[in-house]
């Protein structure tokens, strides 16, 4: 039998060890916070926002195209992802029992764990291919499909904890399913669901590889959804592969925007869900 | 119109999108099917069993690619699964309650930052390290097929690293849930024997360990389909080696490189096969890690309260 001293010994090098754990996940955190905050600040200024790209070994310059081809890709992903997302996420929720809500469960589970880089491969195949060319509808097309599984979870999940009450009650008063479920149930999960869409889109907006080849690049300013367009990610990733030191620079800017975009819709959604926690306390 | 006609149509018309979600998926199978059946006919599974990917002479063997995407997961995994394991039970068993929750939203963010942050960190923060690291290691261990190789920096040891930290977050969180499911009173059994802190936990792990191996091939799926971020390390290299030094090539990053370079129809489909096949070997491990998730969870329900919502009348 192990001596008591042994088995005391083995459980703080356990300890130990757990705790050690905990220290390697967040120094890679706090070395990436670093270097992304200290190397992105020195470089990052209103030039950035407002400036064009400038010609090849020319230095200064921003990506003012980039930004407002992030919003526009990332805005169409919302427009097409948020109708689905949400309305099957209704589904799911009212009718839970049935054979083909777990199927439409189990389709989003998949969807969510396709590899962006494959998501990218269908959105070519579906717009970029008929449409004989790059453009930001094929980009949004691309993000929209990354969306979808993700509101819709949350959207169930969180119609799901509407208490059973309030829906019995629409209903014992004679609503539809419809009214009860659109003018009583989804209000009642609105908050956290749009917290949920705001996550979503922090999340796909920092998406590079389903963008390579369907909004592709542009070095150029434009808002036409027809044409190849220019986002944040495919931006850093051509600076970052590139040889200029000051492609470089410009590259850290823009993973500070990224980061900062991030930490922004992550606090602001833990908050806002820690605000619903309370509501549904007090209710 | 009938009360019961409108609430039929509602069915339909919230199930129409719900239908459009499963469209979506059985069109990502079709879609890469067919757009890489010019490369199916042509090599049949010579595809998968040859290494040389010259695509300007038109051959196209994509056995290095398979091999990276592989070796570089599990090699992440190694690293992984241990730290997640031991995140999750310092979360849950150990730390003060206080600490818990900044604790979990720092491993959310380590999850939440973009792929290509990672990569550009990747290159010009940690292949250097890594550099310095591969050079600095004794000649007698440099001998080893292990270590061989120039000392690049950019190559296997730096994407498996990469990898590891990105799977972390993932693999810990599920572990963490799995672990807060295991029922108190087992615990407090096993230290009414008398156990120590890891005997009493230990047991709980095991009890667990079906939704751990779930959490931990829940990794698994993320880091075969990683692309960004390998792709910027890794060396892209499609050369079978297995040497941690070694630039080699994943699925997921000649997709991302070549894509856009690809020439004709051939090299297209090819790529796009790729494609195919990393999308199903995900797609098996992912079923098959919420499968296992779901069966542990399955069983908890029976163990604790039971945590449904109350069962909706049907429509019809």
């Amino acid at each position: 039998m192990t001596s008591t001293r042994w088995r005391k010994l083995e459980s703080s090098l356990f300890v130990a060890f757990c705790g050690f754990a905990v220290i390697m996940a967040l120094m890679p955190l706090a070395f990436i916070l670093f270097f992304v905050v200290s190397k992105g600040i020195l470089a990052l200024n209103l030039a950035f926002f407002t400036h064009m790209p400038t010609p090849v070994g020319e230095p200064g310059g921003g990506m003012a195209n980039a930004i407002v081809g992030t919003l526009i890709v990332s805005g169409l992903a919302a427009l097409m992802a948020v109708p689905i997302g949400v309305m099957s996420g209704v589904y799911m929720a009212e009718y839970a029992g049935s054979r083909f809500a777990s199927t439409v469960r189990f389709a989003a589970d998949t969807l969510n764990g396709v590899p962006s880089i494959v998501i990218g491969v269908f959105a070519y195949g579906v717009v970029v291919v008929p449409l004989g060319q790059f453009s930001a509808l094929a980009g949004g097309f691309a993000l929209g499909v990354m969306m979808i599984p993700i509101i819709a979870r949350t959207t169930e999940e969180l119609l799901l904890l509407v208490p059973g009450s309030m829906r019995e009650g629409a209903l014992a008063l004679g609503a539809t399913r419809a009214r009860a479920v659109f003018t009583v149930v989804i209000p009642a999960a609105l908050p956290g669901i749009i917290t949920g869409v705001v996550l979503a889109l922090a999340r796909i907006a920092g998406e590079t590889a389903p963008l390579l080849f369907t909004a592709f690049n542009n070095r150029y300013f434009t808002t036409s959804l027809r044409q190849p367009i220019s986002t944040l990610t495919v931006q850093v990733f051509t600076y970052a592969t590139g040889p200029y030191e000051d492609w470089h620079r410009q590259a850290w800017a823009g993973a500070l925007v990224l980061v900062s975009i991030v930490f922004l819709c992550s606090v602001a959604a833990r908050l806002a869900t820690r605000r619903i926690e309370r509501m549904h306390v007090q209710g | 119109m009938t009360e019961r006609s409108r609430d039929l149509q509602f069915r339909l018309g919230t199930g129409a999108f719900a239908l459009a979600l499963v469209l979506i998926v059985c069109g990502i199978l079709f879609i890469l099917i067919d757009q890489s059946m010019a490369s199916i006919q042509k090599f049949g599974l010579d595809f998968w069993r040859t290494s040389i990917w010259d695509p300007v002479a038109g051959q196209f063997g994509a056995l290095p690619f398979i091999w990276g995407t592989l070796y570089s997961s599990i090699l992440a995994l190694a690293i992984a699964t241990p730290i997640a394991i031991g995140i999750a039970v310092f979360i849950s068993e150990l730390c003060p309650g206080r600490l818990r929750q900044p604790l979990v939203f720092m491993t959310e963010l380590l999850a939440a930052i973009p792929s290509i942050v990672y990569g550009l960190w990747g290159i010009f923060v940690m292949v250097p390290w890594v550099r310095f690291l591969e050079t600095s290691l004794p000649d007698a261990i440099r001998r080893l097929p292990l270590f061989s190789g120039p000392p690049l920096g950019l190559g296997m040891l730096a994407a498996a690293l990469i990898l590891a930290i990105m799977v972390i977050p993932f693999t810990s969180s599920v572990s963490r849930e799995v672990l807060k499911s295991v029922p108190v009173a087992q615990r407090e059994a096993a230290y009414a024997l008398g156990a120590t802190r890891y005997e009493a936990i230990r047991a709980a792990l095991y009890y667990a360990r079906t939704g751990i191996v779930g959490a931990v091939m829940l990794g698994f799926g993320r880091a075969l389909g990683e692309t960004m971020a390998v792709t910027m390390v890794i060396g892209n290299n499609p050369k079978v080696a297995l040497s941690l030094f070694a630039p080699q090539y994943t699925m997921a990053a000649v997709i991302a490189n070549e894509f856009t370079e690809a020439a004709n129809r051939l090299y297209v489909a090819a790529l796009i096969e790729i494609g195919l096949v990393l999308f199903i070997i995900t797609l098996i491990v992912n079923s098959l890690s919420r499968l296992l998730i779901w069966s542990m969870a399955g069983r908890m329900m029976v163990v604790e309260e039971p945590a449904t919502p109350p069962p909706l009348e049907s429509a019809a």
